[in-house]
């Protein structure tokens, strides 16, 4: 894709925990197309927030790029300074995380925290942030912004709090925001709000969303597009549709099957035995395979790589073909 | 059914008071729950679900209202009675690496519940009930040297499974089970509950925030708005025909994975957000976010009433 | 395979107990090995020292006052002809028995009233924690003087008067702790279980308060030692000819200019020690909450 807006190529992550080395992230590609809402779903460890914080330099200190590339607006990020990345972040790419309140200053007029981030990237006047902190307060559907822009974050509800983070995200006019899991921690009732604020940003800023969430019913409903990861890797990448029709990768068959919905009752849920792998060596073989109905010798022997399937349809699955065969 | 419940509550009330000010956090809730069934509890936060099930346990103490259990008034129970009554009605908590002791190892947690009740005479009879319960929890017998902070979430929350059940009790109040572990990992554990369940004709109070969960375990659910009972049905009634606006928008808000192009959901919310429960709107508490609210709601607050056999709604315009 | 998954850890072998793991990662702290070895080399000459010590701590030789270091005074003598080594072995029993008997002083009713505060609640609670915030504000130090001015110079004197000023932290700790794990899911799952409050206290509160315990105490120490020299510092520690810490240092800054050996030794051996003691709890703080708890 050439008019990406982010383009992530062959991203590496490693950990150092105690005296291991864990592989997080191995050998990720994925793209953001302007204006897209891409869904990245995967479990706990699948490395679905560590590909995006890394690229983002939000990594942590026992962590490690080891390659890949992320090119944003013709720049890689990963080559640059500290001070050209901070510049980038808040500006052109806005961030929502899943605690609000661990991300807002509990000392500051939320008001003012949405006014010094236009301020700090100079992209407004001190008059002008006042008045567009207003306007944001107001999109995001918070009453009497006036009135609330001298509150603190703690006389605000989850949700709430959560739309000043959008706010704050949102203020300088990003053209992608990442949204890692910003609904989990809220009620079904206010997730339902926030997904739908943030839908409509999408609609009148064209701005890009990267959707992080473990909640496969959450990135099917909001997304364009749908990237699953599993232990580092990215096993299907597909539209939306493509992933309605046609799922085809083992694991995202078996995750969906394993989600337990509404109507279910009568139904034999099928759980996914087992666990899913902490990669202590980069994987030379499909990290899936020993929860795999389908696996063979070779899935344990070679690592199997993203193959195209069409309209955008990739997935990393030796088997892919028989799996299409048998299921659909 | 005219059989004696095992658990029978009748307007349950607790309140907290708070810094001078009140909060009513479970408001005249009544049920009956009869052996092999599951009562689910359905509720967002500050709907009063888990303090619920701490009254129902009376590791809460009610303000009003009794709990029975096979017929004893628990609230007449001198504590001693009522700890050696626990073997029969046990809890598995939301946050299992919270509720074990760190020190302890997984056999320790689990065995000091047959000490405590003086069940298995020798160490070695423990030591094989520990080992069964294990085992049927779907651990190794290994496991039991692990220490919690050596588990996964999935792990110890068959942990907690089985240090509840290794006791043999006939009830057990399920604070939101799965909710901290992973989808996949949430199918194993639900699944472990429905067998036991089955297995040994327990009798289960499930709370959770989740209502495919709920629906997918229970034969009866409460729905818990603001600390109130705002409907309550036999679940294939409630699910078929959801009668109180709050229950229709709670549905409506489930995001499911779509089959087909078609059920993608447009995301429509409802208004407003959870009221604090110190401050409950006057009248109907869910009137202002209800979408078909009327005059009547923000006066009168609405009493519950049976619109079917054992379909019972809080709403005027039911 | 020729990779290794991390297996379940529930399958894995038992490595070691949860004392030898702690010991493993204390082990792993250089500093708190070294602070260890010093630490226990001062408790053993606290023990011995007398009976090592080359001359008696009264014993005085004006033939010989201000003497360097030699190998008849391998620290020198002072004003007096004191033997420093002698002192010195002298001064550590003492300062040993102040500062670890000021320290359970402290410790013991610390306990008492903190466990009384966060299990009783309420009005008691209340008086109790005013008065821990009343020792804190007001300065021991002073407190210590006065009780020592009116009470003697005497061992038992003084190590009463560090400890009964020194206990608040210990409250405040043990009352913290008891209120969170009364109000902790884990308690609550043992209440649930049918477990009694005694029982509840033995296996689940005890277990959990004793670390902290343990290392609100290594970290006390070195503080009563400190209390101790600088009551004898301005000439409130053990009565003449009985040496301290505090007196040498004193004795020596008199002579600061001429003789400064006489400063280096007994400072830097005190300094030491309290360094040592310093790594020793910060050691057995990691070691024993691994998490960073607390």
């Amino acid at each position: 894709m050439a008019d990406a807006l982010l383009t992530v190529e062959n991203l590496a992550v490693e950990f150092q925990r105690n005296r291991d080395r864990i592989y997080a992230v191995n050998g990720v590609s994925f793209s953001i197309a302007p204006g897209e809402a891409l869904g990245i779903v995967g479990e706990s460890g699948s490395g679905k927030s560590v590909t995006l914080l890394s690229v983002l330099g939000l990594i942590a200190e026992n962590g490690r790029i080891t390659s890949g590339s992320a090119v944003f607006q013709g720049r890689d990020l990963l080559k640059l300074r500290r001070r050209e990345l901070e510049e980038i972040r808040g500006r052109d790419i806005g961030m929502i995380f899943q605690n609000p309140m661990t991300s807002l200053n509990p000392v500051m007029r939320v008001g003012d925290q949405i006014m010094e981030v236009m301020l700090t990237h100079h992209v407004a006047s001190p008059k002008e942030a006042y008045r567009r902190t207003i306007e944001l307060l107001e999109e995001m559907g918070i009453p009497e912004p006036e009135v609330r822009f001298r509150n603190y974050p703690h006389e605000f509800s989850g949700g709430m709090r959560q739309r000043i983070m959008i706010a704050i995200a949102i203020a300088c006019n990003p053209q992608l925001l990442i949204a890692d899991e910003p609904t989990t921690a809220l009620d079904v009732t206010v997730q339902m709000q926030i997904l739908s604020l943030l839908r409509d940003l999408r609609q009148t800023k064209g701005m890009a969303v990267a959707l992080i969430t473990h909640d496969f019913g959450v990135a099917a409903n909001f997304c364009d597009r749908l990237i699953v990861m599993y232990a580092g890797s990215v096993v299907e990448v597909a539209s939306r549709a493509e992933f309605i029709r046609r799922p085809m990768h083992p694991y995202t068959l078996a995750l969906k099957e394993s989600i337990i919905e509404v109507g279910h009752r009568h139904r034999e849920v099928r759980a996914i035995p087992g666990m899913a792998p902490v990669l202590t060596s980069p994987p030379n073989f499909c990290a899936f395979a020993d929860r795999c109905p389908f696996a063979i010798d070779r899935c344990r022997n070679e690592r199997p790589q993203l193959r195209s399937f069409g309209n955008g349809h990739g997935v990393a699955c030796h088997r892919a073909e028989e799996v299409l065969e048998l299921v659909h | 059914m005219s059989i004696e419940p095992l658990v029978k509550a009748t307007e349950v009330s607790k309140r907290f008071h708070v810094q001078g000010k009140v909060l009513r956090a479970v408001e005249r809730v009544s049920f009956e729950l009869h052996p092999g069934k599951t009562l689910g509890v359905v509720g967002e936060s500050g709907s009063g679900k888990s303090t619920l099930g701490r009254v129902v346990l009376k590791l809460l103490e009610a303000d009003g209202g009794s709990v029975t259990f096979e017929g004893t008034d628990l609230s007449k129970v001198p504590r001693k009675t009522l700890r050696q009554m626990r073997r029969h009605m046990q809890m598995v908590f939301q946050d299992p690496m919270a509720s074990l002791n760190p020190r302890m190892t997984v056999f320790d947690a689990i065995e000091d519940g047959l000490k405590i009740h003086g069940i298995g005479k020798s160490a070695a009879e423990r030591r094989m009930r520990v080992e069964e319960v294990l085992e049927r929890v779907g651990l190794p017998r290994s496991a039991g040297v692990a220490y919690p902070h050596e588990l996964s979430g999935g792990q110890l929350q068959r942990v907690g499974i089985a240090r509840a059940l290794a006791l043999r009790p006939k009830f057990v109040v399920l604070d939101e089970p799965v909710s901290a572990l992973d989808v996949s990992i949430q199918a194993q554990v639900i699944q472990l509950l429905r067998e036991l369940r089955d297995e040994m004709q327990l009798a289960y109070m499930f709370i959770s925030h989740n209502l495919a969960v709920v629906e997918y375990l229970s034969d009866e659910v409460l729905v818990l708005y603001l600390g109130e009972v705002v409907e309550q049905a036999p679940v294939e009634e409630l699910f078929a025909k959801p009668s109180h606006p709050y229950t229709q928008a709670l549905m409506r808000s489930v995001l499911k994975v779509p089959t087909s192009p078609d059920e993608v959901q447009d995301l429509t919310p409802i208004s407003g957000e959870i009221p604090s429960p110190f401050a409950p709107p006057p009248g109907c508490p869910f009137h202002p976010r209800c979408p078909v609210a009327q005059e009547v709601c923000r006066q009168k607050k609405p009493e519950i009433r049976e619109i079917s056999p054992g379909h019972r709604v809080s709403c005027h315009l039911a | 395979m020729a990779v290794v998954l991390e297996q379940s850890p529930a399958v894995r072998p038992r490595p070691q107990s949860r004392w030898l793991q702690a010991w493993r990662r204390y082990s792993r702290n250089y500093f708190a090995v070294a602070g260890l070895i010093w630490v226990i080399l001062f408790l053993l000459t606290g023990i011995i020292g007398p009976w090592i010590a080359p001359y008696g701590y009264a014993d005085t030789d004006f033939l010989n006052v201000y003497q360097g270091p030699s190998w008849q005074h391998i620290m020198g003598t002072d004003n007096l002809g004191h033997d420093m080594f002698s002192q010195i072995l002298w001064s550590t029993r003492f300062a040993i028995e102040i500062a670890f008997g000021a320290t359970l002083v402290s410790f013991v009713i610390g306990v008492i009233l903190g466990l009384w505060a966060g299990l009783a609640g309420g009005i008691t609670d209340m008086l109790i924690m005013r008065l821990v915030d009343f020792m804190y504000a007001f300065p021991s130090y002073f407190l210590n003087l006065i009780l020592v001015v009116k009470f003697g110079r005497g061992l038992l004197p003084i190590l009463f008067a560090i400890g009964i000023t020194g206990w608040a932290g210990y409250a405040r700790l043990i009352r913290s702790l008891v209120l969170s794990l009364r109000n902790s899911d884990m308690v609550e799952a043992a209440r649930a279980l049918g477990a009694s409050p005694v029982h509840i206290a033995r296996k689940y509160v005890f277990p959990n308060v004793m670390t902290n315990m343990v290392v609100a105490l290594a970290f006390g120490i070195p503080y009563d030692l400190t209390a101790q020299a600088a009551l004898s510092v301005v000439g409130l520690g053990p009565a003449p000819p009985m040496p301290s810490f505090g007196n040498l240092v004193a004795n020596a800054n008199a002579n600061i200019l001429g003789y400064p050996w006489l400063l280096y030794f007994p400072a830097g051996i005190f300094a030491l020690t309290l360094l040592s003691f310093q790594f020793v709890a910060d050691g057995l703080q990691e070691a024993l909450n691994p998490k960073g708890g607390n």
